[in-house]
């Protein structure tokens, strides 16, 4: 048995990079989805629009660790051999996908509907109406519940250690079990955790003040 | 069912096997259950306690739920998990696995719930208060006659999405061996190896469980906010 060093810390920082990137990864990936599913979603083709509605319940529904294992163990059934990184991707991926389409969903909507029928008079064809006229004003609404959700995310990315990804909770276990020293380890990984989602939950509230959402969110769709 | 992807990988699902250990299933099923609404009452007591004192309570604390609310909401269930199932023993606290898990369940619904209930007290119109106070009630009368109920009611929906992300977070407990359902779905699996088959199984156990806890709030929230109470 030793004692936690200075450089079992540095191994647990090391692995705090892992976790940010793949907070990053499955965000921007997620993201490119969500904004797919957001827009399905208020398609005025009721299939489409039901299929998109599907995917987020069915999503934000079932237990992420079981999305996971579903991905992990289910596609390499079927002779896909995916190793740790793709299967966790994917599965962040589509789970953050699920989350931003349908905030993002709610923020177009909160656009007041005037805005699409003046569009619509100035003859605006419906990308342009939705890229022109509705985008640029949902964008403003969305940041800041975008950014609350990437603190999520960012949590959401401990659960990829229970199958085995080296990420901040996993070096911690893996620390834990060199030094038996779990009342010093895994406050350490809660406190880096807690150094990365802070500032962007404080973010998230200072620019949910400074748009004053509920001003915004208030009106009658 | 067979599945043929390409020209060499067929696979033939056999949920078969999985159903013949469904009962293990139900039980493990019943644990996340059991789990689940007794982390939501103790939770919501927790933040109704916690939430007056983040409102009303002396300064000092005050500060001290900002920090625990603050602290829980920005760090991982999981790494939660660990702190009081793996650090806590070896400053004499020790919780058997189940336990463990509930009590890193409550204390997590606790800090996420004070802050949606602290919402609904702040959504509360004053001249509801000022009554309380021209009737001669005290804080904490005031706060259980007066602000509770409506509070409760207007955060209700928020209090019972939240009540689901615990349910299906639940799952993570499985990681310090609580024998509930995703244990026992982990268990099977290793058994069996009929990984995919088992993991569907339970996936749509937990979207059924989830689906039912919804209804029950909104049969709840009928029974206790609207049935004869008028407007």
């Amino acid at each position: 048995m030793r004692y936690f060093s200075f450089n079992d810390f540095l191994f647990i920082l090391d692995a705090t990079r892992w976790t940010i990137a793949l907070s990053l990864l499955a965000f921007l990936l997620g993201g490119l989805l969500g904004g797919v599913i957001a827009i399905l979603r208020i398609s005025s083709f009721a299939p489409v629009r039901l299929a998109a509605a599907g995917y987020v319940q069915l999503f934000q529904g079932t237990p992420l660790l079981m999305q996971l294992f579903l991905i992990y163990y289910g596609l390499s059934l079927f002779g896909l051999r995916l190793d740790a990184w793709t299967a966790v991707t994917i599965a962040y991926t589509i789970y953050a996908a699920a989350f931003l389409g349908d905030i993002w969903r709610g923020c177009i909507q909160a656009i007041p509907k005037e805005q699409w029928e003046a569009s619509r008079a100035l003859a605006l064809g419906y990308l342009h109406q939705l890229f022109l006229v509705i985008m640029p004003q949902a964008v403003r609404i969305a940041i800041p519940p975008t950014v609350g959700f990437l603190v999520q995310l960012v949590k959401a990315t401990a659960v990829a250690s229970i199958i085995g990804f080296v990420e901040l909770t996993r070096a911690g276990q893996l620390m834990t079990n060199a030094t038996f020293q779990p009342m010093i380890v895994y406050p350490i990984v809660a406190g880096l955790y807690f150094a990365l989602c802070w500032p962007l939950s404080v973010w998230s509230q200072h620019l949910e003040k400074r748009l004053r959402v509920e001003n915004v969110m208030g009106r009658k769709r | 069912m067979r599945l043929r992807l390409g020209q060499r990988v067929t696979y033939t699902f056999q949920f078969g096997i999985v159903f013949d250990r469904f009962p293990q299933l139900l039980e493990g099923a019943l644990l996340t259950i059991r789990l689940a609404a007794m982390a939501m009452v103790f939770g919501l007591i927790v933040a109704v306690i916690c939430a007056y004192l983040r409102t009303s309570g002396p300064k000092p604390m005050r500060w001290l739920v900002g920090m625990y609310v603050e602290g829980i909401r920005n760090t991982p269930f999981l790494v939660q998990l660990y702190i009081i199932f793996f650090s806590l023993p070896a400053i004499g606290i020790r919780f058997e696995a189940n336990t463990a898990a509930l009590v890193a369940m409550i204390v997590n619904l606790g800090a996420y719930a004070t802050e949606i209930v602290r919402a609904g007290v702040q959504s509360v119109p004053a001249g509801q208060i000022e009554v309380g106070l021209a009737l001669g009630l005290k804080r904490l009368q005031i706060y259980r006659f007066i602000i509770l109920f409506p509070a409760i009611k207007a955060v209700f929906p928020a209090l019972a999405s939240q009540f689901i992300l615990l349910l299906l977070g639940s799952s993570v407990v499985s990681a310090i061996s609580a024998n509930e359902l995703t244990a026992v779905a982990n268990t099977l699996q290793s058994t069996t190896f009929r990984a995919f088959e088992v993991y569907i199984v339970v996936t749509l156990m937990y979207l059924a469980i989830a689906m039912g806890f919804r209804a029950l709030f909104a049969g709840l929230y009928w029974f206790v906010f609207v049935r004869g109470r008028g407007a």
